[in-house]
């Protein structure tokens, strides 16, 4: 199975007025397609500036970064941003909906900016609508859908453009435990299809979703091991289809309390 | 595509409905201020102009002027001034006039004795050439104006005043019109039109009324009244001397006018040098004046005009830097699900001219429905407050505004220059923004 990210001696520096702050000193791993990693660490690990580069929202000090078999440590910012748009799948805590676009016109954000937003793209967006439970939603403003409601408009939005990996930056950090485990439930789907993701949080119980959990500390990674104890057992056990998942609309259909 | 950028645009800006329109009001008002102020300048100058057209491009007007009668001391002799027919003679001799044509007039009462209800009017008697009628335009409503046949008789032409006020209820023509004064009598040959009144021009010149007027033969006035005007009243007697009160020169060739009045100023200088009794008008030089007033009056109302679509713009800058703000995790958002930098430009300069552009609109039609309603104020303010309204200057009163053509297109494309310009900064402000700091913007 080819490689969706190969990271090798990543640094990155600020310069803040006297001081250099090294945030990360020399980050090495590989993220096979098809894996679902968890990156965690406490707050000064390093674990936003390492999702800020696997992002490509921020270029490494130094280091490569191949995404599949491209390098784009070095990049331009025009061409960071062509790779954010067709290569990478964002999922964040805030959910970060346009609050002027329907759910459908949501879900189309990335393909507009590939250049790609055809009659077919928006078909396309009502499928993943529908399949993230809110096939009868499409025309509703976030403002109208509850808070795991909009991370699943955000997570169909990510995977709209057939990204190399889906990058989760806390996720669940606004949702309750039921509305959790919903989402999870349904990155883990996502992952079940073959899709890679690529998780950073700090919260164990999250973390113990994923198939590998990578530690960061003091901008090194301090462990990088598969996830023994997974609850992933439980959930393929379950058999997570797509009943659960409308069953979990149901159930998530009071508005966000955030 | 490219729709779906600008419908994005509108349905941003349909999100603060409010703050849309006022930023919209603010263009809408320097649009149609710019259309207004030009249609008002227009107005003003194309009044002016035809004023001075009235008077004949052609033309120059040596004109007699009464000195001011400032002396106390009782006096026999009679106050001599004006133009003399031996200087008229001298005029006529220029090779680039065509004619002359002299005129005298005097201000008297005239009288119907065959209407005892009208009492004795007081209004011009003209004494003239046929070609009079040319070059003041007077169109003769019934009968004939003085021809050269009858530069002897004892005829007259009457204004259409005159006319309605002596014989409401006759025919004027073949009836005659008594001068007391005189102790003449002038049969009526032609009836005139009605004609409004030229304005002042050029300050030397007071405005002509031609409402009651009686025009008749020059030299039957030279021969029946000579040149000598005696007027008494309760307490003083004047005697005053002049042989013409004026002289309208016809120019060949208008392009000849400003050289040929040079030489009629010499002509009369070289024959008494130190005379202050006549003045010169030369109406294509104030038309050439006329002309260029015009442009400065345009230049004046465009750039007050122009400083209100400035207000607008930075009306526009003010919002957008306001909405660059409120929305920067949004701009973050786009930045990170593949927005370049040139993408979020556009957004928001699309968002400027989706403002600038529906306010020029809404101003343009406003602009066009102007006159209209310039009119409709009048009537409406004569109607609510008819005496403060006959306070305005007639003048004021009588301007209607004229739409220039070009106002439409400079007013529309400056509002849509100044919503890039004020929408630049704004839109490259948000372009600039990290992306990181942006997503993590509260």
């Amino acid at each position: 199975m080819g490689k969706a990210v190969e990271i090798r001696d990543l640094t990155k520096h600020y310069v803040l007025k006297s001081e250099t702050v090294k945030a990360l000193r020399g980050v090495s791993f590989d993220v096979p397609q098809g894996d679902y990693v968890a990156i965690m660490g406490p707050s000064g690990s390093g674990k936003s500036t390492l999702l800020n580069l696997l992002g490509c929202l921020d270029r490494p000090t130094s280091g490569s970064y191949m995404l599949g078999d491209e390098n784009v440590a070095q990049m331009t910012d025009d061409d960071l941003s062509a790779v954010r748009a067709s290569r990478i799948g964002f999922v964040f805590q805030s959910y970060n909906l346009i609050p002027q676009l329907t759910v459908v016109e949501n879900i189309e954000v990335p393909l507009y900016y590939m250049g790609k937003l055809d009659s077919r793209a928006k078909e396309r967006c009502c499928m993943l609508a529908s399949m993230v439970g809110l096939g009868d939603r499409l025309d509703h403003r976030p403002t109208q859908l509850s808070g795991g409601q909009q991370q699943r408009v955000a997570i169909a939005r990510s995977i709209v453009n057939d990204p190399e990996f889906i990058l989760a930056d806390e996720a669940t950090g606004n949702l309750d435990s039921v509305t959790t485990e919903e989402i999870l439930q349904l990155f883990e789907r996502l992952n079940g299809e073959g899709r890679t993701i690529i998780m950073v949080t700090h919260e164990d119980e999250v973390a113990e979703h994923a198939k590998r959990v990578i530690r960061l500390r003091d901008g090194h990674i301090v462990s990088d091991e598969r996830n023994t104890d997974r609850v992933i057992a439980k959930s393929s056990a379950e058999n997570v289809a797509t009943e659960d998942v409308e069953s979990a609309v149901e159930r998530s259909e009071s508005p966000a309390t955030n | 595509m490219f729709f779906r950028t600008w419908i994005l645009g509108i349905k941003s800006l349909l999100l603060h409905p409010m703050r849309s329109a006022l930023t919209v009001l603010g263009i809408m008002i320097g649009v149609f201020s710019v259309i207004a102020l030009l249609a008002i300048g227009e107005g003003v100058s194309i009044k002016a102009q035809q004023d001075i057209e009235a008077l004949g491009a052609e033309n120059i007007i040596v004109r007699s002027i009464e000195p001011p009668n400032d002396s106390i001391e009782f006096s026999f002799s009679a106050r001599e001034f004006g133009i003399s027919r031996a200087e008229m003679e001298q005029i006529r001799v220029i090779p680039t006039i065509a004619q002359v044509i002299p005129v005298r007039e005097l201000r008297l009462q005239f009288q119907y004795t065959g209407n005892a209800l009208a009492e004795p009017r007081l209004g011009r008697l003209v004494g003239c050439t046929p070609e009079y009628q040319g070059i003041n335009r007077l169109e003769v409503d019934r009968g004939h104006f003085l021809t050269h046949p009858e530069k002897q008789a004892t005829v007259c032409v009457i204004s259409a005043e005159l006319a309605k006020y002596f014989f409401p209820y006759e025919d004027p023509l073949g009836k005659e019109i008594f001068v007391p004064a005189k102790k003449n009598r002038f049969s009526i040959v032609g009836v005139l039109k009605e004609k409004t009144a030229t304005g002042a021009v050029g300050g030397s010149f007071s405005g002509q009324d031609f409402a009651n007027d009686v025009y008749i033969p020059i030299e039957t006035m030279r021969r029946l009244m000579g040149d000598l005007e005696e007027k008494r009243s309760a307490g003083s007697f004047e005697r005053k001397k002049f042989e013409l009160s004026q002289v309208t020169c016809k120019v060949k060739d208008v392009k000849d006018v400003p050289k040929t009045a040079k030489i009629i100023e010499s002509t009369l200088r070289r024959m008494s040098p130190d005379r202050e009794d006549y003045g010169i008008i030369v109406p294509f030089e104030l038309l050439e004046q006329a002309r260029s007033t015009r442009i400065m009056i345009q230049l004046i109302f465009g750039l007050v005009a122009a400083v209100s679509l400035v207000v607008g713009g930075i009306g526009i800058m003010n919002i957008m830097l306001a909405t660059v703000t409120e929305r920067t995790r949004e701009i973050g958002v786009r930045r990170a699900l593949g927005a370049c930098r040139r993408d979020i430009t556009r957004q928001f300069l699309i968002e400027t001219i989706v403002l600038s552009v529906v306010g020029g609109c809404i101003g343009m039609a406003l602009g066009v429905a102007f006159p209209v309603s310039a009119e409709g104020s009048k009537v409406l303010a004569d109607w609510l407050a008819p005496e403060y309204y006959e306070r305005i200057p007639t003048y004021f009163r009588e301007v209607v505004p004229v739409l220039v053509p070009w106002s439409f297109p400079l007013a529309f494309g400056i509002s849509v220059v100044v919503g890039v310009i004020f929408g630049l900064y704004p839109a490259m402000r948000a372009a600039q923004m990290d992306p990181i700091e942006a997503l993590r913007h509260e």
